[in-house]
């Protein structure tokens, strides 16, 4: 690990300030992936905020129905809220899909949605990586690709985000709220958070220099059945090869994203309009435009399978 | 795997290990006080923590992992180091009452934390409960990743009583069952490469009160 200097944040105002302001500064909050990566040194911050003293732990409610997440709420308290459990299950069930019990005690919501692709390219250093050493090149693009993007994907990347809680927020049409280093506010829909790679896969989020998401709101409840299905090699402490978050009401309508597919959780609305007709539907228009390749092309079966399933399950 | 691997003997390997702990070894307090006086010093931050009912004081290089801190400033050796990233469980810890991967964490974050080791829990005269039933059960070989597995055990149990839902929860809208299913999906971010598992589930059944399950596929 290279050496870095270490703060404790007074505000959040002032951690954005500091963090623009700084060169090679980081927020640090739960800090599982940044220093998995800082070991690495596939991530060198030569200064770290440390903003877990800032409070933003809170789940409160919103006026008029909603949920406001705070940054810093971790995940086992986030999937353990009761009022996540009744109306918006289908974040406790991915919350719970995702990473161990240690693991979730320690990852806050922020950092969750700001975690680090796992493609193994990215994380071998003896590699080439667009996204780690931008023009570098793609050692994915020909590589081993079983756990990579089958859609989205550009000829400079073709790494998938991780998050299983991303993929249940997208659905749940959740909005990032963030403060920026002048001190005003705004709130990105999840929908635009996450980048695709373009030519530019290093950049992964909407945040601008020094941004720091507060927290996540959640619009009022939508009813509905909530699933989240996880397809993985292990069946627990594995990334998603493909899962499928869905909230599906009664009369077979509803949302359905996926996770495990793209540089982003992946939703397309006119899929979800197609859901009533089933999945192949849903399938074909979700995943219109596919660049699979030899070793990932199983995934898009696999998804329209999991999506049956998933119907089929909320009809029982 | 490559070509120039085949050049290298073992012993050249060995060799070459033993001149680069060396090395390191020569770099210990004296290297780092020079370091310090020159421009590049690597930063050190003051922290306090309490750990396992005693109060500690360190000065640490800022990049100090709290599994670190434990073993090799306050010589807690218990706790393991595995993989150091996470993935294997074997330096599971308690902090504030929640078990984390303390590999992952950086000691300075933990200012005025409550720290409990594998030493915290019980001692050899007078063992936790969890460390009896591992030793009634066997529920370890070589014993590399056990005070990991027995901090995230006593966890998990805990977990369960507050009601903590997991993937095999059938219905999150009620309390989660004290069961060996919903006990080993939990204690998936500890791995056994001797494979005591089913011994590790049994003590854990036995200090929860409850009949242990056979594996479900």
């Amino acid at each position: 690990m290279r050496p870095f200097t270490y703060e404790r944040a007074a505000s959040a105002r002032d951690a954005a300030a500091k963090a623009a302001a700084t060169p090679g500064a980081r927020f640090i909050a739960g800090g599982t992936n940044l220093l998995d990566l800082m070991k690495l040194e596939i991530e060198t911050p030569t200064h770290l905020i440390d903003v877990n003293g800032l409070g933003m732990d809170k789940i409160e409610p919103i006026d008029g129905g909603g949920l406001r997440i705070g940054a810093l709420v971790r995940n086992t308290d986030l999937a353990a809220d009761a009022r996540v459990r009744k109306s918006y299950g289908v974040l406790t069930r991915a919350l719970v899909a995702g990473a161990s019990g240690q693991l979730r005690n320690k990852a806050t919501t922020a950092g969750n949605l700001l975690q680090r692709t796992r493609c193994p390219y990215f994380y071998d250093v003896n590699m080439p990586c667009n996204k780690r050493k931008p023009g570098s090149g793609c050692a994915a693009i020909g590589g081993f690709s079983r756990q990579l993007a089958v859609i989205g994907t550009s000829d400079a990347c073709i790494a998938t985000h991780p998050s299983d809680m991303a993929v249940a927020m997208r659905v749940l049409d959740a909005s990032v709220e963030t403060i920026r280093p002048d001190g005003t506010t705004r709130a990105i829909p999840i929908a635009d958070f996450h980048l695709l790679p373009g030519s530019t896969p290093q950049k992964e989020t909407a945040l601008d220099k020094g941004e720091m998401i507060i927290s996540v709101a959640l619009p009022k409840p939508r009813g509905g059945t909530h699933i989240y299905r996880k397809v993985r090699d292990r069946a627990s402490y594995a990334f998603a090869l493909v899962s499928v978050a869905a909230v599906i009401n009664r009369d077979g309508t509803g949302a359905v994203a996926l996770g495990g597919m793209a540089h982003k959780p992946w939703r397309v609305e006119e899929a979800d309009a197609l859901l009533p007709k089933g999945s192949k539907a849903v399938a074909e228009r979700l995943l219109a435009g596919a660049t699979p390749r030899e070793d990932n092309a199983f995934k898009l079966t696999l998804a329209q399978r999991t999506i049956a399933s998933v119907i089929a399950e909320a009809k029982a | 795997m490559t070509e120039g691997c085949g050049a290298i003997s073992r012993r050249d390997v060995l060799k070459t290990s033993a001149a680069g702990a060396a090395i390191a070894g020569s770099l210990g307090p004296g290297g780092m006080a020079m370091a310090q006086a020159g421009a590049n010093a690597p930063p050190h931050m003051p922290v306090r923590m309490e750990v396992n009912g005693k109060p500690v004081s360190l000065d640490l290089d800022t990049r100090t992992t709290l599994l670190d801190a434990l073993r090799e400033h306050l010589k807690f050796t218990g706790t393991k180091k595995g993989c150091d990233h996470g993935q294997c469980g074997a330096c599971t810890v308690i902090v504030n009452g929640r078990r984390i991967n303390s590999c992952l964490t950086l000691a300075v974050m933990h200012e005025g934390d409550t720290v409990t080791t594998i030493e915290g829990l019980g001692t050899p005269d007078n063992l936790h409960p969890m460390q009896a039933a591992f030793v009634a059960h066997d529920g370890y070989q070589c014993g590399y990743c056990t005070p990991g597995q027995i901090c995230s055990a006593v966890s998990v149990l805990e977990e369960i009583r507050a009601g903590i839902p997991s993937h095999v929860t059938q219905d999150i809208g009620k309390a989660p069952a004290m069961t060996t299913t919903e006990m080993r999906e939990r204690m998936s971010g500890n791995i056994c490469r001797c494979g005591a598992y089913s011994n590790i589930a049994e003590a854990m059944a036995d200090v929860a009160g409850v009949k242990a399950e056979g594996v479900k596929a």
